[in-house]
């Protein structure tokens, strides 16, 4: 049994929500660069390297990527042997969050009710929190704040098992055309296939946090990634969705086992502005 | 459509200049703009509808759909890139009946939005969205003017200089993002 005080995970996730803010991921930023070579529109290798030069100045002053924040998702892997002291883990990660938001200049995006007075909670919690259980003693905590614009854009599908492999790929690929400029292109694609409705939505969250240009560890849903990938790229949305050959830079898969008559798929789009900050305690 | 000239063009916007520029332009805009979004939209609207003047001057100037970062100490703005335009749409033909000449946003907009656009001779500029950090710095000073108690929605004057912007619908009702997709489509 390993003690963890809840203060620790606050002044660790009050650091990663700015991290992950004003700090592009070195991948991410490879992937840009990379695709400068290969765009065919002039305007969208302009808007490429418009993006590149945002995430250096972001880098460079401590500034927010994008002025959208979003709300914070956090993923919590928490290993079984670990007993947290000093107080309610839930309030210890959205303490981090209020203080990372608040501190760190970053928006404030949260209203409490939905429908009816959606005023703001002014420190952006609650956060969306998902929490597994795993073996060891260690805490994996990630945070991946992600805008409305790009997960306004997202899809939830019942497909039947007869549509199979092609029936996928259709409703991701209409899913990120019908999109076009808003989710705010180049994206990462993530895709969720089978469980039931929220397992396949929450499969689709999780595989955005993936590392960019790694891909689903059994073969055929990583050939399936780079089908979809070649795809989607075929739409001709292109970079800020103004037209070009450059509209998502990856397509992240995860599946899990489901029901006989079922075959749910939830696509989930992410930005250019791929935020996402890990640490392990 | 030309998409390497960059015009260069200032706020308020006459009908000489929106005649001007054409979908697929590149501009940049130098001279008062105005930030909204939903909820300053929704107040607009509502005032009018009870026969109220608007919080602000709205002839001939332009609305940016922005609710930035909030500024560090020392800084003139935090980050400001354009949040998705079709959330105004409901909001729009109401403005540009009212003289409202441009918007900047990202996004589609409806048809509804493009009808009105060509008949009050108008234009939707589209800035890109996520290059919050780099647009930022063509914003020169802030000042408040409504709805303060909207935070990052509140309606603010902007001073910019060279803004960077690109030209979606023209006054022509011509739509860049349908030009441009579909001349990089391969489907």
């Amino acid at each position: 049994m390993r003690t963890i005080d809840v203060k620790v995970v606050t002044e660790a996730v009050s650091k990663l929500c700015k991290d992950a803010c004003y700090y592009l991921p070195d991948e991410m930023m490879a992937v840009l660069e990379k695709s400068l070579a290969t765009e065919e529109s002039p305007l969208g290798k302009e808007i490429l390297e418009t993006l590149i030069e945002n995430a250096k100045l972001a880098k460079e002053t401590d500034c927010p990527i994008c002025q959208d924040t979003g709300l914070t998702v956090v993923f919590a892997e928490i290993g079984q042997d670990v007993h947290f002291a000093g107080g309610d883990l839930y309030a210890a990660i959205n303490a981090g969050v209020a203080d990372g938001y608040v501190n760190g200049y970053l928006r404030k995006s949260s209203v409490d009710d939905p429908l009816f007075e959606r005023k703001n909670t002014q420190d952006n919690t609650p956060a969306i929190i998902h929490t597994t259980i795993v073996e060891g003693d260690k805490v994996k905590i990630t945070v991946s704040p992600k805008g409305c614009g790009s997960e306004n854009m997202g899809a939830l599908k019942m497909l039947k098992p007869a549509d199979g492999v092609e029936g996928v790929i259709k409703f991701v690929v209409d899913t990120v055309r019908s999109a076009g400029p808003n989710p705010c292109p180049p994206v990462t694609v993530g895709i969720g296939i089978g469980g039931n409705m929220e397992k396949a939505t929450l499969l689709a969250k999780h595989s955005l946090v993936r590392t960019v240009g790694e891909h689903n560890p059994n073969p055929k849903y990583a050939e399936l990634e780079k089908e979809i990938l070649r795809r989607v790229n075929m739409t001709g949305v292109g970079p800020a969705g103004l037209g070009g050959s450059t509209t998502a830079v990856a397509v992240n898969i995860e599946y899990a086992p489901t029901h006989i008559g079922a075959l749910p798929v939830a696509v989930n789009l992410n930005c250019h502005a791929a935020r996402c900050a890990q640490v392990v305690l | 459509m030309s998409e390497q000239t960059i015009k260069y063009i200032t706020t308020p916007l006459t009908d000489e200049t929106i005649r001007s520029l054409k979908a697929g332009d590149s501009v940049r805009i130098t001279g008062p703009i105005y930030t909204a979004r939903d909820a300053a939209h929704k107040r607009m609207t509502e005032a009018l509808a009870r026969g109220e003047k608007l919080p602000i001057d709205i002839k001939g100037n332009v609305i940016y759909y922005v609710g930035p970062s909030p500024e560090k100490p020392g800084q003139v703005v935090g980050s400001a890139g354009p949040t998705t335009s079709g959330r105004m749409d409901a909001y729009t033909p109401t403005l540009l009946e009212q003289g409202m000449k441009g918007m900047i946003g990202k996004g589609s907009r409806s048809q509804a939005v493009v009808d009105s656009i060509v008949k009050n001779c108008a234009v939707y500029f589209v800035a890109v969205g996520g290059a919050a950090a780099v647009i930022s710095k063509s914003i020169k000073a802030q000042e408040l003017l409504a709805y303060g108690d909207l935070g990052p929605e509140a309606i603010r004057r902007y001073d910019v200089v060279d803004f960077p912007a690109i030209v979606c619908i023209d006054c022509e009702g011509n739509d860049f993002y349908k030009v441009g997709i579909k001349k990089y489509s391969k489907e």
